[in-house]
């Protein structure tokens, strides 16, 4: 019987070596295909009837499905969170890429190394040179001082102690324990502890980075200030980072792409943005429900297309007549070739007009506009201080879309604008229509044509 | 009905046979390094006057546990002497200490196998139940055709009756260090012996070294016994006053053993939570050293690590 299965297992192996490309794109640090950890007496026979289409559930009495299918490729220098609550097969996942965990089926790649099914030693070599780990409950070495444990990956590569102590001092000091040197672990808190652990994997100097829940265990001041350096050092030293976590609000803000796992199955891997504005399914959209959104989503997410526009040479005229057709009582003023210029009101306009001032640029007013990649967090004070739309702005200053109060709010709450009724026109017109009308009547003669 | 009878005992007797006609070579050899390990040692305790050894006795205590406890062991050891019983008390401290020596040196490599393997783990552990709860009078029968009369199956005996909480303990202490911190050494490509050397062992310590402590107390309850076979020392003469109901030699002789269990008890316990005087002279030397080098280190080096690492702004 055990003969059997092995066959089997063979004859499952067998075409996924032959599509899988030996070694993928330099750009790929990290590919897992088609992954699958089975728990339990007879794990081969496990994944064949999950590949059959049995769910988790039917197999239960079977053994553990911890990941089920899994295919991802990391890109080098991104990091990527997988997220997914307590249970969903984070950890079996991760410890399958650097191969503490065998996988039961699929294949795992690291830079041009296939690393499934490599003998022991050669494995050890990968986890020197090209994966190291940050782990949930800091795992150091309670015997060794900070600097020690910061030198240990070093030691395992076989570096001279004077060399591996002088880069260990310097990483160190990267990671904000200057002074802590010689200090041991257990003298230290818990966030410094993770310093420590993170010193540990950054000195091991591989390009790949694989922290399991690694702030999880951290208060939340202390793990909003390591999120923060993480993406620091990350932009700094150019690391692949492939960081897990439960937290979705963590996910969001360290991920440049999310894998949102479910009971073994990855269910949806996209951006940040993606994940929250387009769930792929009831569970994601769930999930997301209770995120922080206002530290997510961005100026260029909710932002809604320009409808109240004029360019700086189109004169006061056209402007009173632009917001006289939406009913606003302000218009975005841009130059020739799109440029953010400001805003101008109506009552000003209207003077203009009266006034016969063929130039609109006098009464230009300055308005925010902010980049695409704003949070929404950052844009609740303009909008508190004006009721003008905030203009989003590209690299180039050119204006993209705007963001109403009302477009900011039902971002935050979640609710959606667009209700089929009439378009929202913020701010409404402050003057009435007859009084435009007539004004533009009256100046007709003296220049344009209405 | 009365017929029915397992030949157990026939089998163990036949097993025995067939070891001393075949292998008694073998048992010659054994017994030959028995007998030296204990000659020399007893020679090293009981040939210099009785003051020497206390003073040394009084000095390790000092070193171990601080003065108070010194002043106990010299006290206590001068009683012995009082009591007249010096002579048999060195003779049952040398077997003490080689049975010990040999049953750490057999359990330790034990505890490791069990703790790496949970097959090995499912063999040992019926067989260190069967060492432990087999009444220990009971080593001593083929103890004694294999080795003869002497302190041979009195060493034998002790080291089997002793050996269990070595193993158990050493066990023990490696598959309860942190599941997480081995994880670490092996994410970082350590290999398991080096795993063993620099993370399993040193922190499970504490625990080894209570299992060492319960080996050399067992050894010294099994003095006693040993004395029946011949192997003198304390055990004899506790032997003696029970076969002559002579209570002033058994008191004298039994306090003795008592004497000898406190002083090894206290030195060994203590070893294990490393928080000896000794110790901490031992880990404050550590450190200034530490501290030297890393302060010449940086000295020296400091351009070799920015030249490695690209620094922070
Ligand atoms: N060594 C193991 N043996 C049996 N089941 C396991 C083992 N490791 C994990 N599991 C099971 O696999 C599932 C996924 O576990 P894990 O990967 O630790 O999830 P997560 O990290 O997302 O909390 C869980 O149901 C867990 O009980
Ligand atoms: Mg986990």
């Amino acid at each position: 019987m055990t003969q059997i299965v092995a066959e089997h297992a063979q004859q499952f192996a067998a075409p996924a070596e032959h599509s899988a490309p030996t070694s993928p794109s330099p750009e790929i640090a990290v590919k897992a295909d088609h992954l699958y950890k089975v728990f339990g007496r007879r794990p081969h026979d496990i994944v064949k009837k999950l590949e059959g289409g049995a769910s988790r559930e039917d197999l239960a009495h079977l053994g553990t499905a911890a990941v089920i299918d899994a295919s991802f490729e990391v890109q080098r220098g991104e990091i990527f969170v997988v997220m997914g609550l307590s249970g969903s097969g984070k950890s079996t996942l991760i410890r399958m890429l650097n191969g503490l965990l065998e996988a039961t089926s699929g294949t795992v790649t690291v830079g041009d190394t296939r690393i499934t099914g490599l003998p022991a030693a050669k494995l050890r070599d990968v986890r020197r040179r090209s994966v190291s780990m940050v782990f949930q409950h800091f795992a150091l070495l309670p015997h060794r001082s900070v600097i020690d444990n910061v030198a240990y990956g070093l030691e395992i590569q076989g570096m001279p102690r004077v060399e591996r102590l002088a880069k260990a001092r310097t990483i160190i000091r990267l990671v904000g324990l200057d002074g802590w040197a010689d200090s041991m672990p257990s003298e230290l808190s818990g966030g410094m502890q993770q310093r420590v652990g993170l010193g540990r994997a950054l000195a091991a100097d591989t390009d790949v980075l694989l922290m399991d829940e690694a702030f999880s265990a951290l208060d939340p001041l202390i793990r909003r200030e390591m999120q923060e350096q993480l993406i620091e050092l990350q932009a700094e030293l150019g690391k692949t980072i492939i960081f897990i976590t439960h937290d979705l609000n963590e996910a969001m803000f360290l991920g440049d792409r999310i894998a949102v796992m479910r009971d073994g199955r990855i269910v949806q891997i996209g951006t940040p943005e993606d994940i929250l504005t387009d769930p792929a399914n009831d569970y994601v959209a769930q999930f997301v429900q209770d995120v922080d959104r206002a530290r997510v989503l961005t100026a260029g997410s909710v932002m809604e297309p320009v409808r109240s526009m004029v360019t700086v040479n189109s004169g006061p005229r056209a402007a009173l007549r632009t917001m006289r057709d939406l009913q606003t009582s302000a218009t975005f003023v841009v130059g020739r070739d799109l440029g953010f210029v400001g805003v101008v009101r109506d009552r000003d306009v209207l003077k203009q007009v009266k006034a016969n001032h063929p130039d609109l640029r006098p009464i230009i007013k300055e308005a925010t506009a902010v980049s695409t990649d704003t949070a929404l967090v950052d844009l609740v004070e303009p909008a508190v201080e004006s009721d003008l739309p905030i203009a989003v702005v590209d690299a180039r200053n050119r204006l993209l879309g705007v963001i109403p109060r009302v477009t900011l709010l039902a971002a935050l709450g979640n609710v959606t604008t667009t209700t089929g009724e009439l378009p929202i026109t913020e701010p409404p017109s402050t003057i009435s229509l007859s009084v435009i009308t007539e004004t533009l009547r009256e100046t007709a003669s003296e220049g344009a044509q209405l | 009905m009365n017929d029915f009878r397992i030949p157990l005992g026939s089998w163990a007797d036949d097993f025995i046979a067939f070891i001393t006609d075949n292998f008694s070579f073998l048992f010659d050899f054994v017994r030959t390094i028995f007998n030296g390990a204990y000659e020399f040692v007893d020679l090293v305790l009981a040939s210099p006057p009785f003051w020497v050894i206390v003073l040394v006795a009084g000095a390790l205590g000092l070193m171990v546990r601080g003065w108070k406890f010194a002043v106990g062991a010299v006290v206590g050891l001068i009683v012995i002497v009082g009591v007249d019983q010096w002579q048999n008390a060195m003779d049952s401290l040398a077997l003490v200490l080689v049975a010990s020596v040999l049953a750490i040196l057999v359990s330790i490599p034990l505890g490791i196998l069990a703790a790496k393997s949970d097959l090995a783990s499912k063999i040992i552990r019926p067989i260190l139940d069967f060492m432990q709860t087999m009444p220990a009078f009971v080593y001593l029968i083929p103890a004694l055709i294999l080795f003869r009369v002497g302190v041979v199956p009195g060493i034998e005996a002790t080291i089997i009756f002793a050996m269990a909480p070595g193993v158990r303990l050493t066990e023990l202490g490696i598959r309860s260090v942190d599941r997480e911190v081995v994880e670490a050494g092996e994410a970082f490509g350590a290999s398991p012996a080096r795993i063993l050397r620099q993370i399993q062992l040193p922190l499970a310590m504490p625990t080894v070294m209570a299992g060492i402590n319960q080996v050399i107390m067992l050894s010294l309850s099994m003095v006693v016994i040993a004395g029946m076979v011949g192997a003198g020392g304390l055990g004899q003469q506790v032997v003696a006053s029970l076969s002559r109901i002579d209570v002033s030699l058994g008191f004298e002789a039994g306090l003795a053993v008592v004497i000898l269990a406190i002083f090894l008890d206290r030195m060994t316990a203590s070893l294990g939570t490393g928080s000896t005087p000794i110790g901490r002279l031992l880990a404050a030397r550590k450190h200034r050293r530490q501290s030297a080098a890393a302060a010449a280190e940086s000295a020296i080096s400091a351009p070799v690590a920015d030249l490695k690492t690209p620094q922070p702004a």
